[in-house]
């Protein structure tokens, strides 16, 4: 789950990372009154989950309180890669000497969390590190001893030279860890560190991605969901523990397992179809979730026709067969469905379907070919 | 012969009184795999079915029965805390079902199970199975069958699909096994390919990876460098759109955007087949066996 810039800020002032003051603004004059009160030049920022915010137009300085709130109202409202902003920060403005890059990761390779220095840092952090990979210092973390001294001062003589500053950056390191291990982040980022002309080490910066796995632990992180910077049909999915994201295609796909759904997806597209959407309805057997897929499906009206891919494993086919009967029978479906079907408990699972009227393949190719068949408004061969 | 799994197996299963532990439990029993305990604390004495013993702890199970492998089907929060008690208890093969177990907990699950000499596989994974042996886990057992081809995927039920196809086609496993799509998991890619290779009864390998990270360019590397068997890949993903990033630090760990149209092209150097769909492994299988 990705939280706000403002969210994460919290998080890290919290643990100690010296951070210039701020609020958020969901309108114009909340972010006029906090200028005044910050006082001096402010920035004023989008809150979206996306990167690219700068170059968008979305960060832009004020020199007054009046100035901030006519910023606030060009940003607010505004589109970032297919995102509406609804909130802005308003920050105290900083002056920059330099910009450095702190992160923490997840990293699979080495299968513990990797921290990634670089005093080269700021937005073009990405093609430093592709042009120029001995400006970043990468350094995996043993979780069960946690960062050490040492390693944080190795990290903080790798960004500067002058000890004070090393000694500011070393400090903020084992902050940024705690906040990482205690939010059970898979990503925590500082970019850019700055460096003022006065010599003191500051975040401008900062993005946290939690853990979904471990937010039931987490209460206090779940809260700072915000639903209103999601696409409501995947918000509407979550909340029925589906996994979903909404394409552009008319081909409905409900499938299980995220592997074949994406494979469902392909094999859709290599066929001269388009798939409508990503739709995982996970590894259990809940009924629950097959009854809300179509609902969540048919919400978009371009879907001409719902494919059902489901191969049992864990996933019993008879409560699936049982969840699609009772879906339709709550609420007939206005279009086509074609139902593929095998593994654990398919016979019980075929008879189920068969009772109530429905037809069902076990072939996944024969299956996709009906399904584009149809969303072409041909007939099912 | 095959890879981690035979007729020697012993199987303990951690979760054995749960609804999915149950069932599986049954489903496994019947296909054949010798299940000799199951483990649910405050449940040690009783009887799962009125045959497998069940057992308050794993170090009480395994002395007990002396297992050789476990399969875990806690829930998410408990998941780590069995890996770990599987592998203090001797077990060497350890297998975690699991599905949300938190990232951060497998890091150090992972060291830990290491230093005990023993093999993860997971978590959220589908298992693994050596046709007409043993089953550990949840792969449906109907839809494999007895043959020379090895089998290795990071999705569940993607891996049922091919493996299924392949049974249709007369193309039997040697061993199927879903490593699972976590970001830290027990046994990668490499892992699998190593032991296919030297596995006598696999002739050539199956192999099915997803869009996201560069495990499958590394595997891709391995088979380049030290494979002699002919391996075939497919990438599921091709379609899906590009997500909206938040923060740069992935693209800086893995200097790669982990699209499918990379992982192919590492597929492709690396002398690999590709099968574009699910079916397509039968054909390019045959040509390369």
């Amino acid at each position: 789950m990705n939280i706000h810039e403002y969210q994460a800020k919290d998080i890290l002032r919290a643990e100690g990372v010296p951070i210039p003051a701020g609020e958020v603004a969901t309108t114009p004059e909340q972010a006029e009154a906090i200028a005044t009160r910050i006082g001096g030049m402010v920035v004023v920022k989008a809150q979206v989950h996306t990167g690219g915010r700068g170059k968008a137009g979305g960060v832009k300085l004020a020199k007054s309180p009046s100035e901030a709130r006519e910023i606030a109202s060009r940003i607010l409202g505004m589109t970032i890669n297919g995102l509406t902003v609804y909130k802005v920060l308003v920050t105290a403005a900083a002056d920059i000497a330099s910009e450095a890059y702190v992160g923490i990761i997840l990293d699979r390779a080495t299968r513990k969390p990797v921290f990634m220095v670089s005093p080269a840092g700021g937005i073009d952090i990405e093609e430093v590190a592709a042009k120029t990979p001995e400006k970043i210092l990468k350094l995996p973390i043993d979780t069960r001893y946690g960062l050490q001294p040492y390693q944080a001062s190795e990290l903080g003589f790798f960004l500067f030279d002058d000890v004070k500053k090393v000694r500011a950056a070393s400090k903020i390191m084992m902050s940024l860890y705690q906040a990482f291990m205690k939010s059970d982040a898979s990503l925590a980022e500082i970019n850019p560190l700055v460096v003022t002309p006065s010599g003191e080490v500051l975040a401008l910066d900062a993005k946290i991605s939690v853990d979904d796995n471990a937010l039931d632990r987490h209460p206090d992180l779940a809260a700072l969901r915000d639903e209103t910077a999601e696409e409501p049909s995947e918000v509407d999915a979550r909340n029925s523990n589906l996994t979903f994201i909404k394409l552009d295609g008319n081909v409905g796909c409900v499938v299980n397992g995220a592997g074949l759904a994406m494979a469902t997806m392909d094999l859709v597209k290599y066929y001269g179809g388009e798939p409508a959407n990503f739709l995982d309805i996970g590894g259990s057997s809940n009924p629950e979730k097959v009854v809300k897929a179509p609902r969540i499906i048919t919400g978009d009206s371009s879907v001409k026709v719902i494919l059902f891919n489901i191969f049992g494993g864990i996933t019993r086919t008879d409560d699936v067969a049982n969840g699609i009967v009772t879906a339709t029978k709550a609420n007939p479906l206005k279009i086509p469905i074609v139902i593929r079907l095998t593994g654990t408990n398919e016979e019980i699972a075929m008879k189920i379907l068969t009772d109530n009227g429905f037809s069902a393949s076990s072939d996944m190719d024969e299956a996709v070919q009906k399904a584009v068949a149809l969303a072409k408004g041909g007939k099912a061969a | 012969m095959s890879i981690f799994i035979d007729n020697a197996t012993t199987l303990l299963v951690q979760g054995i009184t749960g609804r999915d532990g149950g069932f599986h439990t049954r489903q496994m029993i019947e296909y054949g795999t010798k299940v000799v305990g199951g483990v649910t604390p405050g449940k040690g004495g009783q009887k799962f079915d009125e045959t497998v013993p069940v057992f308050n702890t794993v170090h009480e199970a395994v002395k007990a029965t002396g297992a050789n492998t476990t399969v875990i089907y806690v829930p998410p929060m408990f998941a780590a805390d069995a890996m770990m008690e599987a592998a203090d208890a001797g077990i060497k093969f350890i297998v975690c079902i699991t599905e949300g177990v938190p990232v951060l907990d497998m890091t150090r699950v992972y060291p830990f199970v290491k230093e005990k000499g023993a093999r993860l596989l997971g978590p959220n994974c589908p298992g693994l199975i050596t046709p007409g042996q043993s089953k550990v886990g949840i792969i449906p057992g109907r839809i494999c069958t007895p043959g020379n081809i090895g089998v290795v995927s990071r999705s569940g039920t993607l891996t049922y699909e091919v493996v299924y196809q392949l049974t249709r086609a007369g193309m039997g496993q040697s061993t199927c096994v879903g490593i699972g799509g976590d970001p830290i998991n027990g046994t990668n890619f490499i892992d699998c390919l190593e032991a296919f290779e030297k596995d006598p009864h696999t002739k050539a390998v199956a192999m099915m990876g997803e869009i996201g990270g560069t495990d499958e360019q590394e595997a891709a590397e391995f088979v380049a460098k030290h494979m002699t068997k002919p391996v075939v890949g497919f990438i599921a993903g091709q379609t899906a759109p590009p997500g909206r990033r938040m923060g740069h630090a992935g693209a800086i760990i893995s200097g790669s955007a982990g699209t499918a149209a990379e992982k192919l092209e590492s597929f492709e150097k690396a002398g690999m087949g590709i099968a574009r769909r699910p079916i397509d492994f039968v054909a390019e299988l045959k040509a390369r066996m």
